[in-house]
């Protein structure tokens, strides 16, 4: 038998027995980041491709959502922090090597351009809206004018977002269930089905929720390849990897992942969504609100199963 | 049973538990806005040192206490002039801040009182709790003489008060390092070489170049010095052989671990007796100079082989032959260590001669790497009227018992203070001061019908121990760290003093024991025994004598002299004569002899578990001492319960786990009151299960330490009697598994 | 110049004496702590092995956790110490993410901390707390790029192994084996 205790009582606060300092700010704020880089995404996408008007909702309305989503995810990552006051030292320095760094920067850049974008589109959603300020009313008319511009910013800066999501975790190389590339484009693919999921439940034209719900299968399907993979690489990788794939093959995430991410999450609503495509009627709001719920529990499981893998010594 | 004295739980104060209230916004870190580092380190030069040794165990070792700008103690480190610990504490030295800042700590005098029926402590000024104790003293004195006052002591505390009791006129005192402890060793080795072990042990750990260890776990056993030359000698590749039926720490470091079978040393240690006799290993210009009785030994262990010994302990025979070699190649820098905590299976005293005379033949007592010629200064004593005469004193109730007794026997003291036993002379008050009798001594139902039989109990702790749940009267002392007491000489290779003066004034309005005992004193009477201010005038006086001052030693903390008795070890063929009857090493006991017993030690054969029950063995955490840190911050930090060992093939019998938790039930089904989590080790003998002493208090007022695990006092009810100096044998108890609550009626024993 | 810690896990008896003068030297609060024993058991009775290690923040030469710190909080200093500016740190958990050994906590006031070597010792050319007090004198600290210093002789003259190397983060904790 072999045995391996702490005999000193170690019994650390978030630590001890397995670490748990991330809770249930850190996904909600990774969903968050993911869902507003979706609709930032689609939303410059198709301003860049000059489908405005067939493509309201995804350019104009949803966006409406994109600031309300960022800063509700700030500061769901301010809840997290355990030394507050200090929240300011982030923007006093750039540390390329550590993505919470150009995380904090590219949401620094990429919250304003959110305000501004869905300023530009304030009056034709509020049409009586009135800025009291003229200088607001003149650089309003400015931005509009660079709107094209703006979309390139934003459909670049989302994908950065979108990928950041996942790099946050992949780059710790200590969880093993984290180390992977995987990570990222399996984040950035997911954030962009829950964006899309948004828009579709907004959307008011068949035609919009067609187009959105043939790129949303696409997506799936490309998350359900994503997830294979990472599992294979997990599995052909070394104990610890082998260790952490376990959670989800027997574990204790096994059932909470496989039903809801996967099946729910996944597999389920991109059924429901061919369906409608092939003339079924679905209620639109039914597929969209299993892809959020899977995208949000998506993160949920993997902080929360990535904290309790480790390197075993 | 209805008793006139309930035991309370000091609990007088409702505890309410403060709810935590959560808040989003909790602005940590304002404390650290202002600080450019957020640790409230504090650099030793803005602080000040005072000396100090520790009472956190008995080993004393000197060290410096630092206390910050605002008179706050930060931390405690060794003083590296001294012997004892060479500037280095133990776990339990350098956590011994937690004492000092234990919030659970006695704060004022407290006093028994019964209100609307219900027995309940109330707190009292120094002034009438003193007067109240004296006259309670007197009264017993005055009816049936002082002689029926006991003091029971252990530690720095029990010194005030035994003079106290000396100017008072009672002999009657008891402190557990005798029958529960140590009291057989001395025994064992006075009637071999003449002169008890002592302590710190004169062994020459330092130089030694085999250790062989019978059940004393050193590492886990941290007395300082002893551990800080093992790992010395660890570091040469000195040969370690430890015998233990548990892989003991030590054991874990050995050339040679023997799992011996429990309770089964004496075959072994005569099966080596005879390998060295035998195989002429034995030293024979050392024994043929200085032992007596050799022929008749080498008569005596004619049939011990170590054949014959396997088949007693399970020992293989060459590994018995190839360990004696060990020890005979390495002597005499050999060390067959006499242990510490030897009372065991009530044969202790005899299996301690076989240890001393295993050192004899490998001539290793006097000789650099076995044993070293110890040395004290004497501390020159405070003149004081002659101390009256007690016209008896515990000795006078033996009737012939423990001949060799040469301590107070606390058991004997506990059945004296019961009239049911018939006692010539009865024990009526009590002081205890510095021990925790139910925690400390077995058989605890001895310990509560004396405990209800006598009139009057004083307590003097520093703690909210289960003792003071007993007391009539509670008087708080101060720790040590706020402390003057007597000077610490003790004996060591170059003689040494120590000095331990308080670093801050006592918290709360607790005092220290000479002021107590002083205060008793003037208020019995004794005033003239007492006579001084205070005791800087008592140690100034006596450090005076001794090329010193106060001043001084308060700067230096420790002091060495030149040795005045000769050298540490015996030259060769040095003419010697040693303490005994011949003057010789007695390998044939004459004094145990002229009273009657085994002048060699033979294997008598005890007893060994039924089917289903496991040998019940203890011994100690590191970081814990007995049960007085149990409730320490710092070091229940580090292990705030103790568990039971079970060997796995055990514990799949039973189907448990680690982290299950059981009740165990001993042979005469005593249950412990908690259930105890299992830890599951090939560290243990299948049938034998550990846990660690000291746990299982049960006083509401230790915040962190009540209802920690279990008690293993509790579980020796089965007492082996060491008839020879009336040592409480406790390792023949068996216990069984409870996997359910047994829910015994709460029975507070 | 390289600062390194040699731990004897021979001559360790895992008291955890280290463990509490790191405490009362540091102000560590109660609850936590900065160094901690393991006690690794295998075999079967009676052929049993023990291991005892002492372990703590490992001062890796390629710190993964000061590499993710978005404020430079964590940094490291002369003799490759790897330590934390509790006024620079937002406490946002990621450099607890990145060490492998679990070496770092999340200090009560916010701030995340971990051990220091103890360079308010060295500074005055005094060993770490933990080395001065462990009663085995199994704790060996020094400068690696000095080849008389303990530690090199230590490494020189026993076989010894780091903490999960494949974890590549190149530790100086070395244990003697
Ligand atoms: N079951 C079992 N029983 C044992 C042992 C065992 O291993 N198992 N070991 C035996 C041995 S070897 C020994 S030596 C004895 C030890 O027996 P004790 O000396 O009784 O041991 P402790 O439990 O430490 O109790 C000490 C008491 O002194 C108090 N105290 C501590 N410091 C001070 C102080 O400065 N002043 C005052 N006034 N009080 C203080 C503590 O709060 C505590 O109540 O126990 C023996 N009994
Ligand atoms: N940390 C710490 N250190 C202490 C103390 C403390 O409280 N805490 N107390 C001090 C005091 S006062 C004392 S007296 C000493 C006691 O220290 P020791 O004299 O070393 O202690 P024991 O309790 O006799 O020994 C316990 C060991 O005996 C083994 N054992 C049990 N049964 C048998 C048997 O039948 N045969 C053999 N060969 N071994 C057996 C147990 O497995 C255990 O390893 O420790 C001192 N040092
Ligand atoms: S051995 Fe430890 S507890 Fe005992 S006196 Fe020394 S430092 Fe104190
Ligand atoms: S102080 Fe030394 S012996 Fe004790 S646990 Fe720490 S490293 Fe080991
Ligand atoms: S042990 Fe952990 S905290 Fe320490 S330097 Fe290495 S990665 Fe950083
Ligand atoms: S918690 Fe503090 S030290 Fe750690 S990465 Fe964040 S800012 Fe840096
Ligand atoms: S080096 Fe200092 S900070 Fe680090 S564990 Fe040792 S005592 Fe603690
Ligand atoms: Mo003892």
């Amino acid at each position: 038998m072999k045995e391996e205790l702490f005999i000193s009582g170690r019994d650390i606060p978030f630590i001890d027995p397995y670490l748990n300092i991330w809770h249930w700010q850190i996904p909600v704020y990774l969903f968050l980041g993911g869902l507003a880089a979706g609709i930032m995404f689609f939303a410059g996408l198709f301003t860049i491709i000059g489908k405005e008007k067939e493509m309201e909702t995804t350019v104009k309305w949803a966006t409406f959502l994109v600031p309300v989503a960022l800063v509700l995810g700030l500061f769901a990552l301010f809840l997290d922090l355990k030394h507050q006051l200090y929240f300011w030292r982030l923007y006093t320095t750039v540390r390329l090597e550590s993505p919470m760094s150009w995380g904090a920067w590219t949401l620094m850049f990429i919250t304003p351009l959110s305000f501004i974008w869905v300023a530009t589109y304030i009056k034709e959603a509020i049409p009586n809206w009135k800025w009291k300020i003229s200088l607001v009313e003149n650089l309003e008319v400015i931005a509009t004018k660079y709107r094209i511009h703006m979309a390139w910013a934003m459909m670049m800066l989302a994908i950065v977002l979108g990928v950041y999501t996942g790099i946050l975790l992949s780059a710790f190389n200590a969880r093993p269930l984290w180390n992977t590339s995987i990570l990222g484009p399996l984040f950035l693919v997911s954030g962009l089905s829950t964006g899309l999921a948004t828009i579709m439940w907004m959307s008011k034209s068949h035609y919009e929720r067609s187009v959105l719900s043939k790129i949303d299968i696409a997506l799936i399907g490309v998350e359900l390849f994503l997830i294979t993979h990472l599992f294979m690489g997990f599995l052909a990788s070394s104990a610890v990897q082998i260790e952490a794939a376990q959670l989800f093959l027997g574990g204790e995430f096994t059932a909470s992942f496989w039903v809801f991410v996967v099946i729910l999450g996944l597999i389920f609503p991109a059924t429901l969504e061919i369906l409608e495509l092939r003339g079924y009627k679905i209620p639109v709001w039914i597929p969209a609100f299993l892809i959020l719920l899977g995208g949000l529990a998506f993160r949920f499981i993997m902080v929360e199963a990535g904290q309790i893998t480790r390197f075993l010594y | 049973m209805k008793t006139r004295r309930d035991f309370i739980k000091i609990s007088t104060a409702g505890a309410g538990a403060a709810a935590l209230g959560l808040s989003a916004f909790n602005w940590k870190g304002a404390n650290t806005l202002l600080a450019s580092n957020g640790s409230g380190r504090v650099s030793d030069e803005e602080m000040t040192p005072y000396p100090t040794y520790c009472e956190v165990c008995f080993w004393k070792c000197a060290g410096w206490t630092y206390i910050d700008k605002s008179g706050d103690i930060r931390k405690i480190i060794g003083n590296k002039e001294d012997p004892h610990c060479n500037g280095r504490l133990c776990p339990r030295g350098t956590g011994g801040v937690g004492m000092y800042e234990d919030e659970d700590r006695l704060k004022t005098p407290l006093i028994r009182e019964t209100v609307n029926g219900k027995q309940v402590f109330r707190k009292a000024s120094w002034d009438e709790a003193l007067n109240l104790v004296a006259s309670k003293m007197k009264k017993t004195a005055d009816s049936h003489g002082p002689e029926a006052v006991a003091l029971f002591n252990h530690g720095s505390p029990g010194s005030h008060f035994k003079q106290l009791f000396h100017a008072f006129g009672s002999g009657n005192e008891g402190e557990p390092a005798w029958a529960q402890c140590r009291g057989p060793r001395e025994v064992g080795f006075a009637a071999t070489f003449g002169s008890w072990v002592g302590s710190p042990e004169p062994t020459d750990i330092r130089d030694t170049n085999c250790l062989v260890l019978i059940g004393s776990h050193i590492g886990e056993n941290m007395h300082n010095g002893q551990i800080q030359e093992m790992s010395d000698a660890i570091d040469r590749g000195a040969t370690i052989i430890t015998v233990d039926p548990r892989l003991s720490t030590a054991a874990s470091k050995s050339k040679y671990w023997l799992p011996i079978k429990p309770a089964t040393d004496m075959a072994l240690l005569l099966a080596w007796i005879h390998v060295l006799i035998y195989e002429d290993l034995y030293d024979k210009d050392y024994v043929g100079q200085y032992a007596f009785g050799f022929d008749q030994l080498k008569a005596h262990v004619k049939n011990m082989t170590p054949e014959w010994a396997f088949g007693i302990t399970t020992i293989k025979p060459d590994i018995i032959r190839k360990t004696a070699r060990e020890m005979a190649n390495a002597a005499p820098a050999t060390i067959v260590h006499p242990g510490r905590h030897v009372v065991w299976y009530g044969d202790d005293s005899q299996r301690s001669r076989a240890i001393a005379i295993l050192n004899a033949l490998l001539g290793s007592w006097g000789k650099r790497g076995g044993f070293y010629f110890k040395e004290a200064v004497s501390v020159p004593k405070y003149p004081h009227p002659k101390y009256p005469h007690p016209k008896w004193d515990w000795k006078d109730n033996l009737n012939g018992k423990y001949p060799l007794s040469a301590m107070g026997i606390t058991t004997e003291l506990l059945k004296a203070s019961i009239p049911e036993f018939e006692y010539k002379h009865q024990i009526r008050s009590w002081l205890v001061a510095g021990t925790n009798l139910p925690l400390t001594i077995p058989n605890k139902e001895l310990f509560q019908m004396a405990a209800d039989s006598v009139d009057f109990i004083c307590v003097v702790d520093t703690m909210p121990m289960d003792i003071t749940g007993y007391a009539d009267v509670i008087l708080p002392e101060c720790t040590y760290l706020e402390r003057y007491d007597f000077i610490r000489s003790s004996p060591h290779r170059e003689p040494n003093i120590a000095l331990r003066m308080p670093a801050t004034p006592p918290k709360y309005e607790s005092k220290p024991a000479w002021w107590i005992a002083k205060q008793l004193g003037e208020r019995l009477g004794l005033g003239e025994y007492f006579n001084y201010k205070d005791i800087e005038e008592v140690l100034d006086w006596q450090l005076k004598k001794m090329d010193t001052s106060l001043k001084e030693m308060q700067k230096i903390g420790v002091k060495k002299y030149p040795r005045q008795s000769g050298a540490l070890y015996l030259s060769k063929g040095e003419e010697y004569e040693f303490n005994t009857n011949s003057g010789k090493i007695e390998l044939y006991s004459t004094e145990f002899e002229d009273h009657g017993f085994d002048p060699m030690p033979v294997y008598t054969e005890h007893p060994q578990p039924e089917d289903g029950y496991y040998r019940l063995i203890y011994g100690r955490a590191p970081m814990h001492t007995f049960s007085r840190t149990s409730n320490n911050h710092n070091l229940w930090d580090l292990m705030d319960e103790n568990s039971v060992w079970v060997n796995p093939k055990v514990a799949a019998l039973w189907d448990i786990k680690t982290g299950d938790h059981v009740w165990l039930e001993n042979q005469d089904f005593v249950v412990t009151n908690n259930p105890v989590k299992v830890r599951v080790t090939e560290r243990i003998r299948w049938d034998s299960v550990y846990i660690v002493h000291g746990f299982g208090h049960k006083n509401r007022k230790l915040s962190r330490a009540n209802d920690r695990g279990v008690s293993d006092t509790r579980l020796i009810t089965n007492i082996m009697e060491d008839p020879m100096m009336g040592g409480t044998g406790m390792r023949g108890n068996f216990v069984t598994f409870l996997k359910e609550d047994p829910n015994a009626e709460e029975v507070e024993l | 110049m390289r600062y390194a810690m040699v731990v004897d896990t021979r001559k360790c008896v895992g008291c955890s004496d280290c463990v509490v003068a790191c405490q009362t030297e540091n102000n560590v609060p109660h609850g936590y702590c900065r160094d901690w024993i393991v006690e690794v058991v295998d075999g079967s009775y009676p052929n049993v092995e023990i291991e005892l290690r002492s372990e703590r923040c490992n001062h890796c030469d390629n710190s993964p956790c000061v590499r993710c710190c978005p404020t430079g909080a964590s940094h490291i200093i002369d003799g490759g110490v790897v330590v934390v500016t509790a006024n620079k740190c937002i406490g946002c958990g990621a450099c607890i993410q990145s060490c492998p050994y679990d070496a770092r906590y999340s200090h009560p006031e916010g701030y995340v901390d971990k051990c220091t070597f103890c360079h308010h010792r060295l500074e005055k050319g005094q060993h770490p707390a933990c080395v001065e007090v462990c009663p085995t004198k199994c704790l060996y600290f020094g400068d690696l790029d000095d080849p008389n210093s303990d530690v090199s002789k230590a490494l020189r003259n026993r076989k010894w192994k780091t903490l999960a190397p494949e974890a590549g983060t190149k530790p100086q904790i070395y244990f003697l084996t």
